[in-house]
């Protein structure tokens, strides 16, 4: 652990730092609104440590919430996040081994994988990885903890535009990946995709369809490699 | 709200989230990746990264998220083209967005 805390220079910590206080914000809010929704105050905290993926914690209690059935907000909640299959495919390699994988994959979340992606020596993935996955499970929960119990005094972060913070961070994070040629055609397709399925499909699937782009990638690719040899 | 039902239904949640989670780097540690499956992995992960910033900025629901979001997102984008520091990059995305709600943009 120690040599993760070396690696990191001041930059990047600053960097996750600035995600770990828009978290805990937004984590506020999920406390404040559960809790006026009805939602015992054990629900939002156990939720935050057990499920920790914000936007299907929303999904949840906003469905119930509703009058909507709890099966139907715990099916929504696990499609919204299957894109984690996909991403311990890409960043497997720096979340441990044996007992530390176990954690290091709870900490998976968008924030965390896009930190580790952007940086490009494998000690540095690692070490942005755990730094950026410690530090947002301890302010998301610390968040909501604070947000249960102060009820509802901030209710709507969108007044602060931190709806607006959460993709500005992972653009900030992926755009360096799209100076890769081979990877903006698969990116495009993959962000049209899910725009268009948005409408017509329940949330957290439109982004799962993206992946047709990088089926679109291997077949605009594939007539070079044969060229090649 | 039925107590044991709203724990089950976190119990549930949490362990098919989980699942998800572990999956991929258990099957990435047990199958050895050639190079180009490695490419393929990050580019499947970039590609959703990009589609989730697109739908999480554009859209809430099924609808239109309105215009005060997009706009911050986008003073993001061109912000962190430039390579101003991230810092600046993700203020002036909730700024923009603040400010525009308080002007009465939706």
């Amino acid at each position: 652990m120690r040599s993760i805390w070396r690696t990191l220079d001041r930059g990047l910590a600053r960097d996750i730092g600035l995600v770990c206080v828009a978290d805990c914000l937004v984590g506020v809010s999920y406390g404040a609104i559960a809790v006026s929704s009805g939602f015992p105050l054990w629900l939002p905290m156990l939720m935050s440590l057990l499920v920790f993926a914000g936007a299907s914690q929303f999904m949840f209690i906003g469905i119930v919430a509703a009058g909507g059935n709890p099966f139907a907000a715990v099916l929504a909640g696990l499609l919204a996040n299957a894109r984690h299959l996909p991403f311990g495919f890409a960043v497997g390699d720096v979340v441990g081994q044996r007992w530390t994988r176990l954690f290091g994959s709870h900490l998976m979340s968008d924030e965390t994988v896009a930190f580790a992606m952007a940086q490009d020596e494998a000690h540095r993935r690692r070490a942005a990885y755990w730094a950026c996955g410690v530090g947002i499970f301890v302010c998301w929960n610390a968040g909501v903890l604070a947000g249960a119990f102060a009820g509802s005094a901030i209710k709507d972060t969108d007044v602060f535009g931190l709806d607006a913070a959460f993709p500005a961070v992972l653009l900030a994070l992926v755009l360096p990946s799209l100076r890769d040629q081979a990877a903006r055609l698969p990116v495009l397709v993959g962000v049209l995709v899910a725009l268009a399925a948005t409408p017509f499909l329940p949330a957290g699937l439109p982004v799962l369809l993206a992946l047709a782009g990088v089926v679109v990638g291997i077949a605009a690719k594939e007539p070079e490699l044969q060229e090649a040899r | 709200m039925d107590g044991v039902e709203l724990l089950i239904g976190t119990a549930v949640l949490a362990l098919g989230t989980f699942a998800f989670r572990f999956a991929g780097p258990v099957l990435r540690s047990r199958v050895k990746l050639s190079p180009r499956a490695e490419r393929l992995m990050a580019l499947a992960a970039v590609v959703l990264l990009a589609a989730l910033v697109a739908v999480s900025a554009l859209t809430e629901g099924h609808g239109f998220a309105g215009f005060a979001r997009p706009a911050g997102v986008l003073v993001a984008g061109v912000l962190a083209w430039r390579k101003a520091p991230f810092v600046l990059v993700v203020v002036a995305a909730a700024a923009t967005a603040a400010l525009l709600r308080l002007a009465g943009v939706p």
